[in-house]
């Protein structure tokens, strides 16, 4: 069993950071624009979580490849999506920060810090409603639990006992500012406690990450209650493609490094070096696949700038 | 039928018939609405389903998409449109957009309903008129109300439709009585002409149809003409159609719009009209639209910053003889 969930968090963590450092790669060559924020380094939290959440509801920021990848779709569409094409996830109309995919149960892919934490308190209202407990996830950074937003999500959440994990993703900083500059509170657990259960884990080691998931969904679903975890990560891209990160220093990062989800997993002594090298050679193809899919799709058609408004079939709706 | 029963008549039976269809804000359930919209709903489907928030608007609207995204109907009231502006990230950058951002992959059957407009004595932050904010997010619709048949009839199709819709609603009205005849047609995507007439036309919604018909037979006899009196309805997407072809009847038109002139949504309206129609007019347009002011307590400075029915018939009479009415 632990073998074969190492290789599973192999195989998408892998693939994350390959998916990402590739699109760096196409936006240093301009084959992707706007913004592009890496998770590189972060892929324990979102590959944990997102394997250990199942088939639940996941509600993500704007760091959403990873996730993405994770929850299962297809690396081409994510690709797609970054180049802008037709062929994307979100038809070429979201792009980094916007990617959906219902039928997934995955909903963005957010791009205002914390707009999305009501969302998955409303959904998970939505699903206890109808008598579904699969549970809803929601992650978000630490800098956004400096917002109304997340408190007023918390206390809904605890008041209506709704099953919401809430993931806070801490890597120290809130685009270039410091935790201890912009937050009184620094251990974000802290700040949930009062509302409901609350830990603190290490979002370096995906097996910590993976089981403390599992047991938060076992948790909401049997009880119908609410449920923190905050993850202390680390992202050792700046924030954004524009950002120079020149706020942190070159030892902060070494030591950051020093964690690798990546490098841990492989010294676990779980994973034979044939596998390892397999899936090295298979994630390299994959990706390769994706980028020649997103630069072979088509742009989208000009129509497509008035469709998604509204919907088209309203008239239906006359009394 | 008060205005606000017909509100209640278009959710009681929506609720009635969809089990997916809830309400939920600041004092709708057990205290039965402020302005008793939601009056006895909570007894009725309890709550789970009219289901009381804490004042936190952001959350009120925030919450509500994640029910649509669940496949629930929410209906999200806030209690007057002041306070939707602690909620504008999740109307303006999460509401309207999600279908879009997404492809299409995103359905939000929504509506955020709220009333607004220059009520009596409450003061700038309880009173004033937003509708330009809204009508001017491209993925919004937009309903205004105006009596019981808009209301009624309006907010069950809104509740109905796939599509996020801010319903505006005017505050003056809840406890006005108005005709509801339940079988007569009424289409909410277009502007109704509640007046026929050959000479002008003006253009109004929201308790300033009221203040515009309390008038109009005066500014008839006065100017010895035939006015056209159109209610505007929906916002966005406007009923462009309705409004130019009665200016090229008529071939002057008139505003009245109770929200500060500078950036109004009366300006939209002139401007679509006359990009289409300029040709077709005898006379500039004018309009009648509430003074560039935060609205003041004093009841005479109040009544000073809006467009009243005196104001409205003495500006119409002079600007039609002006141009040779």
């Amino acid at each position: 069993m632990e073998q074969s969930l190492a290789e599973k968090f192999y195989y998408f963590m892998k693939l994350g950071r390959v998916f990402e450092l590739r699109a760096k790669e196409e936006y240093m060559k301009g084959n992707i624009g706007g913004f592009l924020h890496l998770a590189i380094g972060e892929e324990a939290v979102h590959v944990g979580a997102t394997i250990a959440f199942d088939k639940g509801d996941i509600f993500v920021h704007y760091r959403d490849h990873v996730y993405a990848l994770a929850k299962g779709i297809d690396p081409k569409y994510l690709m797609a999506e970054l180049f802008g094409k037709k062929t994307g996830i979100s038809k070429g109309k979201g792009g980094s920060m916007h990617f959906y995919e219902p039928s997934l149960n995955f909903y963005g892919g957010n791009a205002i810090v914390g707009a999305h934490i009501p969302h998955s308190v409303g959904m998970a209202y939505a699903r206890k409603f109808k008598g579904e407990n699969t549970g809803v996830l929601v992650a978000f950074g630490d800098g956004a639990t400096n917002a109304g937003n997340f408190y007023e999500s918390l206390n809904l959440a605890s008041l209506w006992k709704l099953p919401v994990l809430f993931l806070c993703e801490n890597n120290y900083y809130a685009i270039g500012t410091r935790i201890d500059r912009a937050s009184a509170i620094t251990d974000i657990y802290l700040k949930a406690k009062p509302y409901m259960l609350s830990k603190q884990i290490d979002g370096m080691d995906i097996f910590e990450v993976y089981k403390a998931v599992k047991e938060a969904k076992e948790y909401i679903q049997e009880e119908s209650k609410p449920y923190f975890i905050e993850a202390i990560t680390y992202r050792y891209e700046p924030h954004s493609m524009s950002d120079t990160g020149n706020y942190r220093s070159v030892r902060e990062l070494e030591i950051a490094k020093s964690k690798d989800p990546i490098e841990k997993l492989k010294k676990s002594g779980l994973l034979s070096e044939n596998y390892i090298n397999y899936i090295d050679n298979l994630v390299e193809k994959e990706i390769e696949e994706a980028v020649e899919f997103a630069k072979n799709s088509p742009e989208p058609e000009e129509i497509e700038l008035y469709t998604d408004v509204f919907c088209e079939v309203c008239k239906n709706v006359l009394p | 039928m008060f205005y606000r029963e017909a509100l209640n008549l278009a959710i009681d039976e929506m609720m009635e018939i969809d089990e997916s269809v809830v309400i939920l804000g600041e004092d709708v359930g057990f205290y039965g609405g402020n302005y008793k919209v939601t009056e006895g709903l909570y007894a009725k489907y309890g709550e789970k389903r009219v289901i009381d928030t804490p004042i936190a608007e952001n959350s009120i609207v925030g919450i509500a998409i994640g029910m649509a995204l669940g496949g629930l109907r929410p209906i999200a009231e806030i209690m007057t449109a002041n306070f939707a502006m602690l909620a504008m990230d999740q109307i303006v950058n999460n509401m309207a957009k999600l279908r879009y951002m997404s492809g299409g992959k995103i359905v939000l059957p929504m509506v955020v309903r709220m009333p607004q407009g220059v009520v009596k004595q409450l003061a700038s932050q309880h009173s004033q008129s937003l509708e330009s904010l809204f009508a001017g997010i491209p993925g919004l619709r937009v309903f205004t109300a105006s009596d019981c048949i808009t209301a009624y009839h309006g907010l069950k199709t809104a509740i109905k439709l796939d599509d996020p819709v801010v319903f505006l609603e005017h505050t003056l009205l809840y406890f006005e009585k108005f005709d509801l005849p339940k079988d007569s047609f009424y289409n909410p995507f277009k502007a109704r002409v509640l007046k026929e007439g050959k000479d002008l036309t003006i253009f109004s919604y929201l308790k300033m149809v009221h203040d515009v018909l309390k008038v109009v037979d005066k500014i008839e006899s006065t100017l010895n003409v035939s006015v056209e009196v159109i209610d505007v309805g929906p916002l966005n997407p406007l009923d462009l159609e309705t409004l130019t072809n009665s200016v090229k009847k008529t071939k002057r038109f008139v505003i009245v719009e109770e929200n500060p002139k500078h950036g109004g949504f009366g300006a939209q309206i002139v401007s679509s009209i006359l990009e289409e129609c300029f040709y077709n007019l005898d006379a500039p347009p004018l309009r009648i639209a509430g003074e560039d002011v935060p609205i003041p307590y004093n009841r005479k400075l109040e009544l000073l910053s809006i467009p009243t029915p005196e104001k409205i018939y003495l500006k119409i009479v002079e600007w039609g003889k002006q141009n040779g009415l």
